[in-house]
């Protein structure tokens, strides 16, 4: 059986290494609060393989079944009998997966973090909040009811506003993290009304139950639910609709995405942790989590997140082609990987033979979490090699920085889909389940594939090699070990992470699955990626003006994927242009002309009576007497004349 | 027919009233408290007139002797010698007499509608001892309860009275 | 001329009330003012004399009134000085038009 202490450590560490710096860091421990996170951080770590490992060889699987454990429940909130909200761990194939990712890389960005932030004036307020973070992000996955994971989840939406607006003093980071924050809220509405649809229906919040109840077909809850809908869809569906949007805001997919390149103001290594590898999974990790109401009770909403993730997928991919930051490109990048995943949740299916894409997609994103950490800390060794994000300040670095280059080439082929990396097995998991279920989204994937190649190797050749790099100023090494080992860990992860059979461990229902792997298949793929990587060789290698050729040619196309697609526009103008004219406008006129004419009037009205009355008040003691007097000749005319 | 104590009754009220009346409307100060004092001396005649000795003696003793030589005093620590009282203006006299005619008025109409029974009891002299007696009678009648509250209430008086005067020390200081 | 009774001391005791209340009203002197109180009360004493004599001649209730009354008028009359001795400290002047502050 689970051991549960063991699991409740594992989040409960860095919430005392948050508390702890947070309270103390500052003052007491300035210096060593680094070493103090990053050692909490460790015995978590541990403690998240040691229950990967009993999870997966000893207790979990049962007649060949991985079961659901839930090792320790709470009643935290009860408002009457039966009626209660409770805070439960749950174990099971997925959440133990991600105990070990998010463990991981946060160790690693952890790691980074003790070189690359060092001589930070709020170093300690920096690893608290990375504390903060990994606490939200492994109660998040380790949540076993539904609106615990809300909790958790706008606790990781705080903890990522604070890592971005790091930096406050800089005013484009505090735009970002305020953008972060509003974007990503605006979603957790949706999420908000979900869940409360979701759980109205089912008649619980917890997710074994819940799921048991919305999804077999003969169930009273199922009965119930079927018979209310709204604008011709039912209730479930809309709450499914509006759960998926609340994960599709956390994992920035299309048009929710808007937030995520602006979120690259915060350090690098915060970008790597959470807008890379965890955070923005988390609306994959929603959706699998939930994904037995998505596939057998609204099937309809599936195929939305499917179409959802394959055009996140393909946008940004074509977004990422044009980007100079070289963040940004990793942003973009990163929703396209995350659209991958989307989309191989969306053609998957609960059962019958076609679960492999929720095996696929949950495959991608562990791999994803090695390779495009080690990619954004890699970014992060050269922007501190070079003091600069943008790539015409680059070029030529691989003889300065050997290690970087290496790691960052692993993970160039990592994502670009090259055998053996690890990308490359994860992707073709996707696009076989995808070419099984969903033809229109298999071609797709597999452009973006091919320009997934382009634009990493573009990346690539224009930081390592291009024109000869120029050293300005003193020149300085790679970084200590702190930032190394992490390159080097994540680069062997990257690497290796695709030998793992993956099927045998993660899947829908916990029946292992075979992993289906046709060689035939893989040639169209791996073709483009290569494609991908020779077009970027021969436009970025040397220095030359074929790439600006290019985009000359391609004009209005260049032109509007270097501006995103004006997206960024179409929210302004909405929000500026339709919504404030035509409803805060309209609304402001009524609250400062009604509402505040109300209260005035009444005010005015008061003071204009008290003005006229308070002349009675005159101080003056013989008009008292003359009021007094003619009172009581007036009462007395009254009780005597009147009273009959 | 007239005899000795009508006239004597009249003259008193005369006196009561036209010194009270001068009292009311002098514009010299000095002389107002003059004119009280002789319209409070009328009143004690009064008093005298209906055989109430022991009250018209306290009417001499504490109006006549305290509270208008007390008053006079008062005039000549705030008054500047040969100063006129300031007039008052015209509307206020005549609408204060109207209202204050009215009210007499109402009140005499009233006073001569109602019928008065007099009753044919047996008259208590009003000596001082019956009213020794009776004042410092705890039973029933009595006027104990009463007479230790109007001691409370002068014992009250006199300490505010030294507040009062006391309040502009600290000012000096 | 008419034998005096009940129905002239009344009539005495209701105009000295009306002289006072007349004085009341029309002085600005803080201190004639007084002297009009002393008259009003001058007048609520008689008219307890004048019912105690011819209506209740047995009892003494009036009489007792108005002896409590005339205690109580003493009082009245210093705390009054005092207080009108004190305005004049601080306002040199008695003159009610003068002291106004306690309004609105």
């Amino acid at each position: 059986m689970p051991n549960s202490t063991a699991i409740a450590l594992i989040p409960l560490l860095p919430l005392a290494g948050f508390l702890l710096l947070g309270l103390a860091g500052r003052k007491y421990l300035k210096n060593s609060s680094g070493i103090i996170g990053t050692a909490l951080l460790l015995a978590s770590t541990v403690l998240a393989l040691y229950t990967a490992y009993e999870y997966f060889f000893v207790y979990g699987r049962v007649n060949g079944v991985y079961q659901q454990f839930v090792p320790l429940e709470i009643t935290w909130l009860e408002f009457s009998k039966g009626v209660s909200i409770n805070i439960s761990l749950i174990i099971d194939p997925i959440s133990v997966m991600m105990l070990v990712v998010v463990t991981f890389v946060s160790l690693m960005v952890h790691v980074y973090s003790l070189g690359y932030m060092k001589g930070e004036e709020r170093f300690p307020t920096y690893y608290s909040f990375l504390g903060l973070f990994t606490f939200s992000m492994l109660g998040l996955v380790l949540s076993g009811n539904i609106f615990q994971i809300y909790i958790f989840w706008e606790l990781v939406g705080v903890s990522s506003f604070l890592l971005i607006g790091y930096y406050y003093d800089k005013p484009s980071a505090v735009a970002a993290c305020k953008k972060a924050f509003i974007v990503t809220r605006f979603a957790d509405l949706g999420f908000l009304i979900g869940i409360l649809i979701l759980s109205y229906s089912a008649g619980t919040l917890d997710f074994p139950t819940l799921i048991q109840r919305l999804t077999s077909p003969g169930s009273d809850e199922i009965k119930t639910a079927v018979t209310y809908s709204f604008l011709g869809i039912s209730a479930l569906s809309w709450g499914a609709m509006l759960v998926f949007i609340g994960g599709a805001g956390k994992s920035a997919m299309f048009p929710l995405h808007i937030w995520l390149p602006d979120a690259m103001e915060g350090p690098t290594p915060v970008s790597a942790l959470i807008h890379a590898a965890t955070m923005v999974v988390a609306g994959v990790y929603l959706v699998a989590r939930l994904f037995p109401v998505f596939a057998l009770t609204t099937p309809a909403v599936l195929e939305i997140i499917g179409w959802v993730g394959a055009v996140s997928a393909i946008i940004a991919a074509v977004i990422a082609c044009t980007q100079t930051d070289i963040k940004r490109v990793l942003a973009y990048s990163t929703m396209s990987q995350i659209g991958y995943m989307m989309f191989a949740l969306g053609v998957s299916s609960y059962g019958g033979g076609g679960e492999s894409g929720y095996t696929a997609s949950l495959f991608h994103l562990f791999t994803h979490a090695m390779f495009k950490a080690l990619l954004f800390l890699g970014a992060g060794a050269v922007i501190h090699f070079v003091h600069s994000n943008e790539m015409k300040d680059m070029g030529g670095l691989r003889k300065y920085l050997p290690i970087t280059h290496i790691t960052f080439l692993i993970a160039c082929l990592a994502i670009a889909g090259i055998p053996p990396f690890a990308g490359f097995f994860s992707k073709e998991a996707i696009l076989l389940a995808a070419h099984e279920n969903n033809k229109a989204i298999y071609w797709i994937a597999l452009i973006t594939s091919g320009l997934t190649a382009f634009y990493m190797f573009r990346l690539y050749f224009t930081i390592f090699w291009n024109k000869p790099h120029v050293i300005h100023g003193e020149k300085h090494g790679e970084g200590g070990w702190a930032m190394m080992l992490p390159l080097v860990l994540l680069a062997v992860g990257a690497a290796a992470a695709g030998f793992i059979p993956f099927g045998e461990f993660v899947s829908p229902d916990g029946k292992p699955i075979e992993s289906k792997f046709h060689l035939g298949f893989s040639v169209a793929p791996v073709a483009l990626g290569v494609g991908g990587i020779i077009a970027a060789l021969w436009l970025y290698k040397k220095q030359s003006d074929k790439s600006t050729k290019l985009a000359a040619s391609l004009g209005r196309l260049y032109k509007a994927a270097y501006h995103k697609f004006y997206i960024d526009e179409i929210y302004l103008f909405i929000t500026r242009k339709v919504l404030f004219n035509l409803v805060g406008r309209p609304a402001a006129w009524f609250d400062r002309h009604v509402v505040d004419g109300l209260v005035n009037l009444a005010g005015n009205t008061t003071q204009a009576v008290s003005e006229g009355i308070k002349k009675v008040q005159s101080g003056k003691v013989q008009q008292y007497a003359i009021y007094f007097l003619a009172g009581v000749i007036l009462l007395a005319v009254l009780v005597i004349y009147g009273w009959k | 027919m007239i005899t000795g104590s009508t006239i004597i009754f009249y003259l008193l009220a005369s006196l009561t009233l036209t010194c009270g009346f001068l009292s009311v409307t002098t514009r010299q100060i000095f002389r107002a408290a003059i004119y009280l004092l002789f319209s409070l001396i009328g009143i004690a005649g009064l008093y005298f007139w209906l055989q109430y000795e022991f009250i018209a003696a306290v009417q001499v003793v504490v109006y006549v002797g305290g509270i208008v030589v007390l008053i006079i005093f008062s005039i000549f620590l705030t008054q500047q010698a040969g100063e006129k009282l300031a007039k008052q203006k015209p509307g206020r006299k005549i609408f204060s007499a109207l209202a204050v005619f009215c009210g007499f008025a109402l009140t005499m109409i009233q006073v001569y509608q109602h019928t008065f029974y007099e009753t044919s009891e047996t008259p208590l002299p009003t000596t001082v001892f019956n009213i020794g007696k009776k004042m410092m009678n705890v039973n029933e009648e009595g006027y104990a309860l009463p007479f230790e509250v109007i001691s409370m209430l002068l014992l009250a008086a006199m300490i505010g009275c030294i507040v009062i005067a006391l309040r502009s020390k600290p000012e000096t200081k | 001329m008419m034998e005096p009774g009940l129905y002239h001391l009344l009539f005495i005791s209701a105009a000295l009330f009306f002289i006072g209340v007349y004085g009341f009203l029309t002085r600005r002197n803080l201190i004639t003012m007084l002297m009009s109180i002393e008259l009003i009360l001058n007048s609520v004493n008689l008219n307890f004399i004048a019912f105690n004599k011819y209506l209740w001649p047995g009892k003494m209730d009036g009489l007792f009134f108005t002896l409590f009354i005339i205690a109580i008028a003493a009082a009245e009359a210093a705390v009054a000085i005092a207080i009108i001795i004190n305005l004049y400290r601080s306002h040199q002047s008695i003159d009610v038009e003068n002291a106004e502050e306690l309004k609105y």
